[in-house]
């Protein structure tokens, strides 16, 4: 038996000196990490400056957050942001509301998932923009043909990895937990559940990603406001610095959706990372 | 066995006539037929015999977590159906949920029964010291080595006190040395908790160190079981004579030398 210590506390080295060394390596992480995405930054504004790139298509940076800046101090791009946020933000609660209580039912009932996976496979290999036109001649031009087409692409990725999740639970802990007299409600809750979790965690990152790229796609057809509007109203007026910002900030939101989720699935996973 | 002795003793198993069959690829097969068997309170049985003899499906029919065909369980004179509080099962596998810690685990089986919380980990806290666990209460499965592991699985049956626990090749997974320990560990448990304990074993040594009796399964329908009397001293010394000589008996009967 071997008594491997848990957590293994730095005595030996001296505070002052640990301290520096882990600043060090926090240092070279952070190099390893997004020394690339600055070297690529750098390029971008060095060679459009010096005209090793087309500054028209590709305006260097400074003018890009400069019209990044005039749009959010004007408050002309915050109407944008609002509405956009607000159309994906509604998407995603819905296919999320939708999508794993269906997935935790469908996961663990296997008449109901056999009997719905054919259509759901149709229905997830039907590209949502090619619907968008029925979803427009169903419901017209306004919020919600948009939010629907949004919702219809962001639901299946949490969907299926929610029935995912649930389906490759571990028989053998279900039987364990059924072996000390468990009910089913103990069994979903204490053993199905947590067990699914960071697949789900995994579904509702791809769901977030997938309904801001909707989003700009839904914004492109019939809307008069939106960041994704905004890309190509700015495009149409050549007004190429503030179509970057809206791209920018596109994926700044893309980010920070990803970001928040990581977060709760390591607080809610913990168990996963220890060791 | 005096009538005052059978009231006194818990964990008495009876199995009447019990047949289990199992159909593969459209063929019947009949893997325990008409087995009666006694297992008076606080023995220890060993249930051998090559793989397919329908051992671990003989207990797993003892746990209620499979059905018999037909035939009975008897636990202290009544029939059981299903699972019971009577009973408590050591897997191969540990079966620890990765996102709760030792602790949490030991008690997983306690909250099962409808235990408070508090009450179960407080119970659960003796357990894991008792299988010398102290000072890894608060560590995740995967921080475990597989001895420890299986060690939590061991205290979380314990911790719900049953009368009889069933072990299905408990050590099976483990290296030589940890096996050893464990064997110890296992004889410690038994003698101090005075539980019936029905262990399933492919290691014939396992099954002499541990058992009163050993029922040896064929998997031919020509060979009936048979149970061998172990009149063994404990606690038990792998290189005496007469265990010696019990391992040779037994290894004979498998065909092995």
């Amino acid at each position: 038996m071997t008594l491997q210590s848990l957590d293994t506390p730095d005595f030996a080295t001296p505070p002052a000196r640990a301290i520096l060394a882990r600043a060090g390596q926090g240092a070279r992480r952070a190099t390893a990490r997004y020394g690339l995405l600055l070297g690529f930054l750098a390029l971008w504004q060095v060679g459009s400056s010096v005209g090793w790139i087309n500054a028209t298509v590709f305006p260097p940076l400074h003018l890009i957050l400069g019209a990044l800046w005039e749009g959010l101090s004007s408050g002309a791009l915050l109407d944008d942001i609002a509405i956009s946020l607000q159309r994906s933000g509604l998407a995603f609660a819905a296919a999320v509301g939708l999508g794993i209580p269906l997935g935790l039912f469908m996961g663990q009932i296997r008449a109901v998932e056999q009997a719905l996976d054919p259509i759901l496979q149709v229905f997830r290999q039907t590209s949502a923009l090619a619907l968008y036109p029925v979803f427009i001649l169903l419901l017209g031009l306004g919020e919600l043909s948009k939010v629907f087409v949004i919702f219809w692409a962001t639901l299946f990725p949490v969907l299926l990895a929610t029935i995912g999740g649930v389906k490759e639970v571990d028989r053998k802990l279900i039987e364990m937990a059924r072996s000390y007299g468990a009910t089913r409600r103990a069994v979903f809750l204490r053993v199905v559940l947590p067990a699914a979790l960071p697949s789900i965690f995994v579904g509702l990152r791809l769901s977030a990603t997938t309904a801001l790229l909707l989003l700009i796609a839904a914004e492109m057809i019939g809307a008069n406001r939106g960041l994704g509007f905004q890309v190509m109203n700015a495009q149409y007026n050549f007004q190429i610095p503030l179509m970057f910002a809206a791209i920018f900030l596109l994926a700044l939101f893309g980010l920070a959706a990803n970001f928040a989720l990581v977060s709760v699935q390591r607080r809610l996973c913990r168990w996963a990372d220890a060791g | 066995m005096t009538v005052l002795d059978s009231i006194a003793r818990r964990g008495e198993v009876t199995i009447r006539d019990l047949s289990k069959s199992f159909t593969l690829n459209g063929r019947r097969l009949d893997v325990l037929r008409g087995i009666d068997l006694h297992v008076p309170g606080g023995e220890v049985l060993a249930i051998v015999g090559p793989s397919g003899c329908g051992k671990t499906t003989l207990l797993r029919v003892l746990a209620g977590l499979e059905e018999p065909d037909r035939g009975d369980v008897l636990i202290d004179g009544a029939p059981v159906h299903g699972i019971g509080r009577q009973r408590a099962v050591i897997f191969q596998e540990p079966r620890l949920l990765p996102w709760l810690t030792v602790t949490e685990n030991v008690a997983f089986g306690l909250e099962m029964r409808g235990i408070d919380r508090a009450t179960a980990t407080e119970q659960a806290r003796h357990w894991v010291r008792l299988v010398g666990l102290a000072g890894f209460e608060a560590a995740y499965p995967r921080q475990l080595s597989g001895g420890m592991a299986q060690r939590v699985g061991i205290a979380r049956a314990l911790t719900v006190q049953p009368e009889i626990l069933l072990l299905d090749e408990p050590l099976g997974a483990l290296d030589a040395m940890t096996k050893l320990t464990m064997q110890e560990e296992l004889a410690r448990i038994w003698r101090e908790q005075g539980v019936t304990m029905i262990l399933v074993t492919h290691d014939l040594e396992e099954a002499i160190f541990l058992a009163d009796r050993v029922l040896v399964l064929s998997k031919d329908s020509g060979t009936p079981p048979r149970v061998i009397d172990l009149h063994l001293p404990r606690p038990r010394d792998r290189s005496a004579s007469g265990f010696v000589a019990l391992r040779r008996q037994l290894m004979a009967a498998f065909g092995l030398h």
